[in-house]
């Protein structure tokens, strides 16, 4: 703190000199799920809007998101759901100060991957 | 010149400036949707595909509307909060402060225009 250098840090990752690992990139899924997940959230607020609007606007929207787009749309929603959440479990364990041993790192990093592949078929069929 | 010492100004801050609040909504705001993200999503997905009739109808039952007002509210305070964790690794200066406040507003108008549309089905 000697020199107050404010608004000037580094930035981070660094991702060019940094060596991938399954780790930090489920981290990084994480992340772009994250954002990726607001696309998902006012599509169904717009869905909802149009529901609220009336038959006509709603059939209109309705159509679009039942359509095979949007069923892939809405299934590629649904699997971000399930990355979000299963690595978000991950990261609350982690607040907890458990699970930084590499070989349990490792694992949940591999779990987060194959467990939300596997959820997000398993809801897409009972759906 | 510098009024504050380096360990006032360290006290309960840190490069956010804001402490560790934004962490802590965050975890707040995920546990919260680790329940209602699994109840928005099977009921969400048992509405979707339905006429509009169907929808409506059951959207003005209070379990599934209030659900989907609570999932998506949460929803974009936990958005609020890690877009600006996002925001504040990539950019500095007047750009993190414009993204940060044009992000808080999507997240506000996203979950207030979904709470609308839900009093507007009920009522």
């Amino acid at each position: 703190m000697a020199d107050v250098n404010r608004g000037n840090r580094p930035l981070s990752p660094h991702l060019q000199i940094y060596r991938p690992q399954v780790t930090s990139v489920t981290s990084i899924f994480a992340r772009i799920t994250g954002v990726a997940l607001l696309g998902a959230a006012v599509l169904v607020v717009w869905w909802f809007l149009a529901a609220a609007s009336g038959p006509e606007y709603f059939n209109f929207v309705n159509g679009l998101m039942t359509s095979w787009f949007g069923d892939l749309v809405m299934f590629a929603a649904l699997w971000a759901v399930c990355y979000h959440f299963l690595s978000g479990l991950r990261h609350l364990y982690w607040d907890a100060g458990r699970g930084f041993e590499i070989d349990i790192a490792n694992k949940m990093a591999w779990g987060v991957i194959f467990g939300s592949v596997i959820l997000a078929v398993l809801v897409a069929l009972v759906l | 010149m510098k009024f504050l010492t380096d360990r006032k100004r360290a006290v309960h801050r840190g490069a956010s400036n804001t402490g560790t609040e934004v962490f802590w909504g965050q975890a707040i705001s995920a546990v919260g949707l680790a329940v209602l993200v699994p109840l928005f999503v099977f009921t969400f997905g048992s509405a979707l595909g339905g006429t509009y009739e169907e929808v409506i109808a059951y959207y003005q039952r209070p379990f599934p509307a209030i659900i989907a007002g609570m999932a998506l509210t949460v929803a974009m305070i936990h958005f609020r909060h890690g877009i600006q964790v996002v925001i504040a690794d990539y950019t500095r200066g007047l750009a993190k402060k414009s993204l940060i406040i044009i992000c808080t507003c999507i997240a506000y108008a996203t979950a207030a225009t979904g709470l609308f549309s839900l009093a507007r089905i009920a009522l």
